[in-house]
C-alpha cells in the first residue's frame, strides 16, 4: 500500500533561486568579503571559488523575544547535588548549561561561512572594477576553441569526405593491385606477337595465349575502381585560439608614499590585466619588478609586501625591465605586456628620461603599456611627460585613479581591440 | 493485542529468516521491509495516511531541510541561507540527514536519502511513515488546524501566486512584504479560534472576491470626510479593535489600510503557512516521542520475530541511542531538553505503568496501571499537546530517572533559587514546570493588537502583557519597523505588567 518512488534524478538544485537570492541581498558584505579574500591572493590566482564568511548578527531574522530580566522558571536534567530550596549563584555570563532562557536568546556570535563557486567570485570581483557586461563574458568565457585542419584520416563522416584524396588513393591501389597482371600481360602480348611474326599465329600456344591475355585483361578490370580503403577524410581537431605565449611586466612604486590601500588598488590593476591575458594567451609568464630609486625583480610575495623609504626614480625599473625583456623575453617569441603603477612621485629630472626611453626602447618592443597614477595628488612631472608619449603612441594608456572602480578604463582599448577581432 | 505481552524470548539461531543480510539497500528490499514494518504496524493498530517513500540524494534532502520540508515553496532568500548552512554543516559531517523529513499530508510524503544503509532506510521507515504518520492522523490538534488533503495543493498556489506577484512587482516589493512578514510568522496563529478547511480550487476564487470586497471594506480608517460632532462622542467610546487580538498577520490582512490587495493576499499566505506549522511547534515532545517510540517498538518486535540480524541490530540501537540521549545539564552538550528523549521516555514509562505498576503508579496514576497499553497510548496520542500531555502523564519514577528539577531565575533576587528536585515534596513543582515550559504562549511574548486611532493618525497601538515581569528583547525595534512597514503608519508597543502599568513603550514613525 505504500508507494515507493525514485526521486533521485528529478528537481536537483531545487535551492539555486533562493540562493542567488541570498547573495543578492547580501552583496554589500560579500563584496567586502571578496576584496579581503583578493588581497590574500596571488596575481595569477584569481579563478577559484572562496569561502565567505558574514558575521551571522548581520543575517537574523528578528522575531519577537523576551529580553533578560524578570522571573522564569527551567527545568533541567541531570540533577548532581542540590535540593529544594538551595539557593545557588548565577553562573557566569548567565548562560552556559544553566540558564536555557538566556542561551535561546543570546545567540552563538559564530559567522555564517559560506562557500563561492567560482563564477560568483568572479562575478563579485568583476563588480567591482565595473567592467562593462561585454568584457565580463569575455573573460569569464572558457578559452574559444577554432577548428583546424589536420590532415586527412580514414575514417570520419560523409560530410568531411575528400574526393580528390580519396581518387587519387584509388589511383594508387589500381595501380598497385593491376601491376602483377599487366606485367604478365605485357610479357603474354608480345609473346603472341612473336609468334605471330613468326608465322604460328594459329598454333595451339599462340591459342593458349590469347587465353591467358583475355584472363589477363578480366582480371585488370576487375580491379575495383574504387573502394571503401581509398575513402579519406578532412580531420578536424579543437584547437585553442590563444596559442602563443606572453610575459607581463609588473612595475610599481615600493617608496614610502605608496601605502597598503594604493597596493591594493594596484593589485586589482594588476589582477586584470593578468586575467584578460589569460584569456588570449596559453602561457603568461609574471615579472615583478619593483623600484624605489633603484629596481629590483622580486617574487610577487616581495613585491606586495615589502616597503622602502626615500626618493623615487621611475627610469630605474624601465631600464631594468628592457634589459630583461631583451634578455629573456625576445620580442619574436614573446607578446610583452607591461603594467606600472605609481603614486606619481618622481625625482624631477628622471621624468624626461622616462618618456624617452619608453617611446625609443620599450614601446616598440611591447604590445600594450598601461599606466596608473594611484591616488596623486596633483599631476606630477612624470605624468606630463607620459601624456605626451601617450599623444605619440597608441600602445600606450595611463589614467589616474582614485577608486578600483576606475581600473577598467585603462585598459578600454585593449579589450574593445579584442572584441572587434 | 488485548493484553500485555510478555516479550517472547528470541528464537534459536537457525529458526531466524532475516529479511536481509547486508547493508545495502535495494528497491525490492525496500518494499519487502515496508510490507514487513505495515504488518507490525497494523498489528499495534497503528492507523495512518497512505504512505509515499520517496527516494532522494543528500542534496535533495537538504533541499527539503531548508524549506521547512515543504516539498513546494515559494522563493525567498531566507531558504537559501537554511539551504547554506545546512549544506556546510552536512558537508563538515556535523549532522547526519537520516531523520525527519515527512511531510503531513495525504499520502504521507517521506524522504529516504540513498547514501543509507538498509538499517538506516527501515529506522526512517518506521519512525516517519508508521510513526509520524499515525501522529499526524491521529492528534487533535493535526485533525483540526491541518488539511492533510489540501495543503499540497495550497503550496502549489501559494508558490504560483509569489510568483506572479514577482513578476508584476518585483522581487524587491515582494520580497520586503515577505520579509515582514515572516518575522511576525509566530504571531500570525490563531490560538483559539477554528480555521476553515482549504482547497486550492476554493481558495483560488475566493481569493479573486477577497481582493475586491477587503479593498472595499478597509476603508473605514480611510474615511476623509468632515469629523462630525457624533465621531467626537464615538471616540470616546468605542475603541477599535472593540477586544485586543492577538492574531497580528490576521489583522494587518483585514485592516491594514495601505496594503495593495497582492499585498494582503501574501500576508494571508504567510499567516496560513504558520498556522499549518503551528500544531507541529506544540507538539514536538509528543510527536518526535511517539514516532522514537514506535520505530523501536516495531522493529524490536520485527527482531523478535527473527526476521532482523543481529548486526542490523546493533546499527540500529546505536543510532537510536544517540537519538534519545539527554546530556545533563551542566555537559557542554546540553542545549535544552532534548524532545526526542523526554518524548521517549515518557511513552516507554506510559507503556510500563500499564505493564508493570509499583505501588507509586498506582497511586498516582490509578486510572491506567494495569490497564491495556496500546490504548492508552491511543488515547494520550490523540488528545493531548506537549504542555497538557506532560502535565498528564510525567511519572516521579520519570522525574527521579531523568533526576529534573526546577530553578527560579527572579532578577529581584541575587541568587537562584532550587525550586524543586525529584523528591516526594518536588514531583508536582517539577512536572508543573516542565508543563509550563512547553507552553507557547509563554514561550512567546503575548503581544496583541490593543488599539487603532481611528480617527486621528492611524497609529496602531499593540500591547504586550508581560508575564512574570519578562520584558522584550533586543529585537523589538526592529519587529516595529517591520510592522510599520505592513500597517502604512506608526505604530507603538506597550510592555504592561500584570497590574496594568505600563513598563516600558516602543514606538515606530514611518
Amino acid at each position: 500500500m505504500s508507494q515507493l518512488i525514485d526521486r533521485r534524478l528529478s528537481g536537483k538544485n531545487r535551492s539555486a533561486v533562493n540562493r542567488q537570492r541570498f547573495l543578492r541581498r547580501y552583496k554589500g558584505q560579500i563584496r567586502k568579503a571578496v576584496a579581503e579574500a583578493v588581497s590574500g591572493r596571488k596575481v595569477s590566482d584569481l579563478e577559484r571559488g572562496e569561502k565567505i564568511s558574514i558575521p551571522s548578527k548581520d543575517l537574523e531574522e528578528p522575531v519577537f523575544h523576551h529580553g533578560p530580566g524578570g522571573r522564569r522558571q527551567i527545568v533541567h536534567p541531570g540533577n548532581k547535588e542540590f535540593v529544594g530550596g538551595d539557593r545557588v549563584d548565577r553562573p557566569e555570563g548567565g548562560g552556559g548549561g544553566r540558564g536555557g532562557g538566556a542561551s535561546q536568546d543570546g545567540e552563538g556570535m559564530d559567522d555564517f561561512v559560506f562557500e563561492l563557486s567560482k563564477e560568483e567570485f568572479m562575478d563579485f570581483f568583476f563588480q567591482d572594477l565595473a567592467l562593462p557586461d561585454l568584457v565580463k563574458k569575455q573573460l569569464a568565457a572558457v578559452p574559444e576553441v577554432k577548428k583546424t585542419r589536420a590532415g586527412f584520416v580514414s575514417q570520419g563522416n560523409p560530410a568531411n569526405l575528400h574526393v580528390v584524396r580519396s581518387m587519387k588513393q584509388a589511383i594508387g591501389r589500381r595501380l598497385a593491385m593491376a601491376a602483377g597482371p599487366r606485367e604478365a600481360l605485357r610479357e603474354a602480348e608480345e609473346a603472341l606477337e612473336t609468334l605471330i611474326a613468326e608465322g604460328h599465329g594459329e598454333s595451339a600456344e599462340a591459342e593458349a595465349l590469347r587465353e591467358e591475355i583475355a584472363t589477363l585483361k578480366a582480371r585488370i578490370a576487375a580491379v575495383p575502381f574504387i573502394d571503401t580503403w581509398d575513402l579519406r577524410y578532412a580531420n578536424r581537431v579543437d584547437q585553442p585560439t590563444p596559442s602563443s605565449q606572453a610575459v607581463m611586466f609588473c612595475l610599481m612604486d615600493v617608496s614610502g608614499s605608496m601605502n597598503e590601500e594604493r597596493k591594493d588598488i594596484a593589485k586589482r590593476f594588476f589582477m586584470l590585466l593578468y586575467l584578460f591575458l589569460t584569456r588570449s594567451y596559453e602561457r603568461i609568464e609574471v615579472v615583478f619588478i619593483r623600484h624605489h630609486t633603484v629596481a629590483m625583480e622580486v617574487d610577487e610575495e616581495d613585491f606586495f609586501t615589502s616597503r622602502e623609504t626615500g626618493g623615487t626614480v621611475v627610469s630605474s625599473a624601465l631600464e631594468l625591465m628592457n634589459e630583461i625583456a631583451r634578455e629573456r623575453y625576445p620580442s619574436q617569441a614573446w607578446n610583452l605586456y607591461v603594467a606600472q603603477a605609481s603614486d606619481g612621485d618622481n625625482w624631477e629630472d628622471d621624468s624626461p628620461r622616462c618618456a624617452d626611453l619608453l617611446l625609443h626602447d620599450i614601446l616598440p618592443l611591447v604590445q600594450y603599456y598601461a599606466y596608473v597614477e594611484i591616488k596623486a595628488e596633483e599631476p606630477q612631472s612624470l605624468w606630463h611627460q607620459y601624456e605626451a608619449v601617450a599623444a605619440r603612441n597608441k600602445r600606450f594608456a595611463m589614467r589616474r585613479i582614485l577608486d578600483v572602480a576606475d581600473i577598467y578604463p585603462v585598459f578600454r582599448e585593449l579589450f574593445a581591440k579584442k572584441s572587434t577581432a | 493485542m488485548n493484553e500485555p505481552t510478555p516479550k517472547p524470548a528470541p528464537l534459536p539461531a537457525t529458526a531466524r529468516q532475516p529479511l536481509s543480510t547486508g547493508s545495502e539497500w535495494t528497491f525490492e528490499l525496500l518494499e519487502r521491509y515496508d510490507r514487513e514494518i505495515a504488518r507490525v504496524a497494523a498489528h499495534y493498530g497503528l492507523d495512518t495516511y497512505p504512505n509515499q517513500i520517496e527516494v532522494i540524494s543528500s542534496e535533495q534532502m537538504i533541499d527539503a531541510y531548508s524549506s521547512v520540508g515543504m516539498p513546494v515553496g515559494y522563493h525567498h532568500w531566507s531558504f537559501g541561507k537554511q539551504f547554506m548552512t545546512t549544506q556546510k554543516s552536512y558537508k563538515r559531517g556535523q549532522m547526519g540527514l537520516a531523520y525527519e523529513i515527512v511531510i503531513n499530508s495525504n499520502p504521507c510524503i517521506a524522504y529516504l536519502m540513498e547514501e543509507n544503509t538498509m538499517t538506516m532506510q527501515a529506522l526512517v521507515i518506521a519512525h516517519a511513515s508508521y510513526g509520524h504518520n499515525s501522529f499526524f492522523k491521529g492528534n487533535y490538534l493535526f485533525r483540526t488546524w491541518t488539511d492533510a488533503e489540501g495543503i499540497l495543493d495550497y503550496l502549489v498556489f501559494a508558490r504560483n501566486y509569489v510568483a506572479e506577484c514577482e513578476e508584476r512587482h518585483g522581487e524587491q516589493a515582494v520580497e520586503e512584504i515577505l520579509d515582514s512578514c515572516h518575522a511576525l510568522m509566530n504571531h500570525g496563529v490563531d490560538r483559539y479560534k477554528r480555521p476553515a478547511r482549504l482547497s486550492m480550487a476554493k481558495e483560488q476564487a475566493r481569493q479573486m472576491e477577497r481582493e475586491a470586497y477587503l479593498q472595499s471594506q478597509v476603508n473605514d480608517l480611510w474615511r476623509t470626510l468632515p469629523a462630525r460632532q457624533t465621531a467626537e462622542r464615538e471616540r470616546q467610546t468605542t475603541r477599535f479593535p472593540a477586544e485586543p487580538q492577538e492574531n497580528l498577520l490576521y489583522f494587518i490582512e483585514k485592516h491594514a489600510p495601505r496594503l495593495e490587495p497582492w499585498q494582503r493576499e501574501i500576508v494571508r499566505i504567510v499567516r496560513k503557512i504558520a498556522q499549518y506549522f503551528y500544531p507541529q511547534r506544540q507538539t514536538q515532545v509528543m510527536n518526535e516521542g511517539w514516532a522514537t517510540f514506535w520505530h523501536y517498538t516495531l522493529l524490536n518486535h520485527l527482531y523478535e520475530e527473527g526476521r532482523l540480524t543481529d548486526g542490523f541490530m546493533l546499527e540500529f540501537l546505536q543510532s537510536h541511542t544517540n537519538v534519545v540521549y539527554q546530556p545533563p545539564f551542566h555537559s557542554r552538550a546540553y542545549g535544552g531538553i532534548n524532545p526526542y528523549a523526554l518524548g521517549f521516555a515518557m511513552f516507554q514509562d506510559l507503556r510500563r505503568i500499564c505493564e508493570r505498576p509499583t505501588d507509586e503508579d498506582r497511586r498516582w496514576f490509578p486510572q491506567l496501571a494495569g490497564g491495556d497499553w496500546v490504548k492508552t497510548l491511543d488515547f494520550a496520542m490523540r488528545n493531548f499537546k506537549d504542555e497538557s500531555f506532560i502535565a498528564q502523564y510525567l511519572s516521579p519514577r520519570l522525574i527521579r530517572e531523568l533526576k529534573l528539577f526546577a530553578v527560579i531565575d527572579d532578577d529581584h533576587d541575587d541568587k537562584l533559587e532550587i525550586a524543586a528536585i525529584h523528591d516526594d515534596a518536588g514531583y508536582r513543582t517539577v512536572r508543573q514546570m516542565l508543563a509550563e515550559q512547553y507552553n507557547l504562549g509563554q514561550r512567546e511574548p503575548n503581544i496583541q493588537v490593543y488599539d487603532v486611532d481611528v480617527y486621528g493618525d492611524r497609529t496602531l497601538t499593540l500591547r504586550h502583557f508581560m508575564h512574570n515581569r519578562r520584558p522584550l528583547g533586543d529585537s523589538t525595534e526592529e519587529m516595529l519597523r517591520h510592522i510599520a512597514r505592513l500597517w502604512g503608519y506608526d505604530v507603538r508597543l506597550e510592555s504592561v505588567d500584570a497590574n496594568g502599568t505600563m513598563q516600558a513603550a516602543y514606538e515606530v514613525q514611518v
